[in-house]
C-alpha cells in the first residue's frame, strides 16, 4: 500500500511551464500554489501576473489571475484588494518589474500598508528580454547592457530591496529567502504560509524576496546557477527576516 | 501535497512529459540513485531521468522538492 | 427633481456617485483637483473606496485592478496626466475592461498651462496609446449634460467592456450652474461573470491583453473592431443648432460651442444665418450629421481651442464637398464671440 509523500499540487494547472530548465521560478510557483491549496484559498485568491519571464504565470496558478503592465502589479493589486478586502491578493514580480520600472508603485503600496503579499523573484538580471542588467545585478557582473561588468560609477550599487523596505512602518513581514537546497525550500514554504496568514489577519504589507537563478543568461548550468545564488548572491543579499511585526513588537 | 519525508523506503515516479532534464533531482538526491539518461528523451527532446537503484530510495522527496516542474511523485513503500 | 447650484468639478464627483461608482483612484492636477477632493469625502461617507495614488500611472493601474475584479471605477485627470495614463488605457481596452475617465483639459504641449484647451482631441480620439483601439468619448458643454453623460457612462462602459472618457475643460470644471442630479437615466447594473474576483469553485478567469499567437491576437482584434463598429452605429451624439437654410455652419464642441452660440446670435443681427453642428460624442465622431449637405450651404467653419485637431474629422466627413475653414486660439486663451463673428465674415468675403 503506497502513501503519497509528495505529489504535484492542485494549485498549479496542467499547463507545462515555459521557464528554462532548472530555473527556480518553477520551485517558487510550486510553493505559492501549495500554500494556497493547503490553506484552502484557491477559490478566493486573485493573483497579479507581472511582465518578465513570469508574464504567463496566469496560465500556471489555478486561481483567478490578472495580468498587469510592466511594473504596475502593486497598483493593480491595490485596486483589487481595496475593492475586495476579503480576497487574498498576491503579486508575482521579477527584479525589473518590482525594482526598476515599478519601484514607485511597490514603495507606495508598502507605505500604505496594502494588505497584499508580494512575491519578489530576484535573479539580478532581465531574463525574458535576453539578459540585460537589472537594478539588482551584482557588481562586476557582465550582462548584455553591461558588457564590461556592472561598475559603481556608471550604474550605482545593486539595490537591496529587503533592507530598503524594512524601513517602511506598515510593512508587516519581510524576509529574504533562497530555494537553493531542499531544506531552504521547505523553510520558504513556511514563510509563504506566514505571509498569507498575515494578509488574512490584516497585518499589512508582506513581501518575500527570493534569490533566484537565471541559468541561460548567466551562462551556467542549473546546478552552477544555484551555487552562484547560494554563494555570490547570498554574500551581497543576506538571507533572513528583515521585518516581522509580531516579533518586533 | 508535500508532507515531508519520513525515513521510510520510498518510490519515485516521473511524469516525463514535463521533465526538462535540468538535473536538479539528480544533484540533490542524498543517496545518489537518480541519473540522467544519455540517450532517451521525452517528446520535447529533454533527456529523462532514470532511477538506477530504486531499492535504496529513502523517500526523503528532496528530488520532488527541488523539481521546478512538479515531475516527480514520491510514495511511501510499506514493507 | 430639484436643481442645485454646483461647481463643475463637484457636479462631476456627484454624478459619478449617482452612476454607481465603487472606487475612485486619482492624482492631483490642476484644474480638476476638486474632483478628488470632493470624492475623498463623498466616497468615504458612502462607504466606497477612495485612494489618492502616487501618480497618474499608478492611478490608472489601480483602476485596471478594480475593473478587472468587477467594480465600477472612476479616475480623473487633466491633459498631461491623461498622457501618463495612455499605457493603462490601452491595456484596459485590450483586456476589455470598463471604466470611466474624466479629462479636464488644459493647454499643452508638455506641462503647458492650466487654462482651458481642446488640444487633446488627437490624444483622445486617435488612440494615445498603442494598438487598434478606441475609447468611447464625450464632450459635454454644460453641467447638466456632463452629469447625464457621466451617469450613463458607467452603464455604457460595462456594456461595451471598454473605457469611456468624458472630456471637459477647466472652464466647465470651475463654472457654476444649476443641475438636477437625479434627472434622466436609470442605471443598468449588469453581471460580470468574466471578472477575476475569486473563482469560488468555478473555472478560473484570466484578465489579460497578451496574446502571443498572431492568429489569436488577430481574432481578438477583430472582436474589438466589432465593438467599435457597434459604437459607431449606435453611440454618435450630436446637437444641431439652427442649421436649416444656414449660409455657414460652425462645428464646435464643449466650451467653444458655447462661445459660438453667442457668435451666431450676433451674426443673426447682421443678417448672416449661421448654424452649429455640436458633436457631443467625439468618438465616435457624428459623421451622420454631415451626410446630407444643403446646397445653399457655403461652407463649414471649424472652431476649436487648439490649432485644429477635430477639423480632420470634418474634412473626412465632408470629403471636399464644401469648403472647410478653421478658427482657433490655443495656449489656454479663450476666444471671444466677436472673434468667431469676424472669422465667419472673413470666410464669407473670401468665398465671394
Amino acid at each position: 500500500m503506497n502513501d503519497i509523500i509528495y505529489q504535484k499540487t492542485k494549485g498549479l494547472t496542467n499547463q507545462a511551464m515555459s521557464y528554462c530548465p532548472g530555473c527556480t521560478h518553477g520551485i517558487i510557483h510550486k510553493l505559492v500554489a501549495e500554500v494556497l491549496e493547503e490553506m484552502n484559498l484557491l477559490n478566493h485568491t486573485v493573483g497579479i501576473a507581472s511582465v518578465g519571464c513570469s508574464v504567463m504565470s496566469y496560465y500556471y496558478f489555478d486561481c483567478d489571475m490578472i495580468q498587469a503592465s510592466h511594473g504596475r502589479a502593486c497598483a493593480v493589486a491595490t485596486g483589487v484588494k481595496r475593492t475586495h478586502p476579503n480576497n487574498i491578493v498576491f503579486t508575482y514580480q521579477g527584479d525589473g518589474d518590482l525594482a526598476s520600472i515599478g519601484i514607485a508603485e511597490t514603495i507606495h503600496a508598502a507605505n500604505r500598508g496594502e494588505n497584499i503579499t508580494v512575491i519578489f523573484i530576484n535573479n539580478g538580471i532581465y531574463g525574458m528580454t535576453g539578459g540585460q542588467m537589472a537594478p539588482t545585478t551584482l557588481l562586476g557582473k557582465k550582462t548584455t547592457t553591461s558588457p564590461y561588468g556592472r561598475n559603481i560609477e556608471d550604474h550605482g550599487m545593486p539595490i537591496k530591496i529587503a533592507e530598503m523596505f524594512a524601513t517602511i512602518p506598515k510593512v508587516a513581514y519581510l524576509e529574504r529567502l533562497s530555494v537553493g537546497t531542499p531544506q531552504k525550500v521547505k523553510k520558504a514554504k513556511k514563510s509563504i504560509e506566514k505571509a498569507i496568514r498575515y494578509q488574512q489577519e490584516g497585518k499589512g504589507f508582506t513581501m518575500l524576496e527570493f534569490l533566484s537563478t537565471c541559468p541561460v543568461n548567466w551562462g551556467l548550468t542549473p546546478i552552477e546557477a544555484i551555487k552562484y545564488a547560494e554563494k555570490e548572491m547570498t554574500e551581497y543579499y543576506p538571507l533572513g527576516v528583515f521585518k516581522d511585526v509580531d516579533q518586533d513588537a | 501535497m508535500a508532507i515531508g519525508g519520513l525515513m521510510a523506503k520510498g518510490k519515485v515516479t516521473f511524469d516525463y512529459a514535463y521533465c526538462k532534464g535540468c538535473n536538479l533531482c539528480v544533484e540533490y538526491c542524498p543517496v545518489h540513485i537518480l541519473e540522467l539518461d544519455t540517450y532517451k528523451t521525452n517528446e520535447k527532446g529533454y533527456n529523462i531521468v532514470n532511477v538506477i537503484e530504486p531499492d535504496k530510495c529513502i523517500g526523503c522527496a528532496f528530488c520532488a522538492l527541488m523539481c521546478p516542474d512538479s515531475v516527480i511523485t514520491v510514495k511511501r513503500v510499506k514493507s | 427633481m430639484k436643481k442645485i447650484l454646483l461647481k463643475g468639478n463637484e457636479a462631476i464627483a456627484l454624478a459619478a456617485l449617482k452612476g454607481g461608482v465603487d472606487a475612485f483612484f486619482g492624482y492631483p492636477i490642476t484644474p480638476q483637483n476638486e474632483v478628488p477632493e470632493y470624492l475623498s469625502k463623498y466616497m468615504k461617507d458612502a462607504g466606497k473606496v477612495f485612494l489618492q495614488a502616487e501618480s497618474e500611472v499608478a492611478a490608472i493601474n489601480m483602476v485596471y485592478g478594480a475593473s478587472a475584479s468587477g467594480k465600477r471605477v472612476l479616475t480623473s485627470s487633466s491633459s498631461p496626466g491623461i498622457a501618463l495614463k495612455q499605457e493603462g488605457i490601452t491595456y484596459l481596452a485590450g483586456a476589455e475592461l470598463p471604466c470611466v475617465i474624466i479629462n479636464v483639459m488644459r493647454a499643452g504641449p508638455g506641462l503647458g498651462g492650466i487654462q482651458p484647451s481642446q488640444a487633446d482631441y488627437y490624444q483622445i480620439t486617435r488612440g494615445g496609446g498603442n494598438g487598434d483601439y478606441h475609447v468611447l468619448a464625450y464632450a459635454p458643454e454644460n453641467l447638466q449634460e456632463t452629469v447625464n453623460i457621466i451617469k450613463a457612462s458607467f452603464d455604457k462602459a460595462d456594456y461595451y467592456r471598454n473605457p469611456v472618457m468624458i472630456a471637459v475643460d477647466g472652464l466647465i470644471g470651475q463654472m457654476m450652474e444649476s443641475v438636477d442630479l437625479d434627472s434622466d437615466i436609470e442605471l443598468k447594473m449588469i453581471e460580470k461573470p468574466w471578472a477575476a474576483s475569486g473563482k469560488n469553485g468555478g473555472n478560473k478567469r484570466i484578465i489579460t491583453s497578451l496574446y502571443l499567437d498572431p492568429y489569436e491576437l488577430e481574432r481578438h482584434n477583430l472582436h474589438l473592431q466589432e465593438k467599435y463598429t457597434e459604437m459607431k452605429n449606435n453611440e454618435q451624439q450630436v446637437e444641431l443648432i439652427n442649421i436649416d437654410n444656414a449660409e455657414f455652419v460652425i462645428v464646435a464642441y464643449g466650451t467653444m460651442a458655447r462661445i459660438c452660440r453667442s457668435a451666431i446670435l450676433m451674426l443673426k443681427e447682421e443678417g448672416i444665418h449661421v448654424g452649429i453642428i455640436r458633436p457631443i460624442s467625439i468618438w465616435p465622431f457624428p459623421t451622420k450629421a454631415f451626410t446630407t449637405i444643403d446646397a445653399r450651404l457655403k461652407g463649414y467653419l471649424v472652431c476649436e481651442m487648439s490649432h485644429g485637431q477635430m477639423i480632420d474629422d470634418i474634412n473626412l466627413s465632408v470629403n471636399g464637398r464644401k469648403p472647410v475653414e478653421f478658427f482657433g486660439r490655443a495656449g489656454g486663451v479663450i476666444p471671444e464671440p466677436i472673434e468667431v463673428v469676424d472669422a465667419i465674415k472673413k470666410m464669407k468675403e473670401s468665398l465671394i
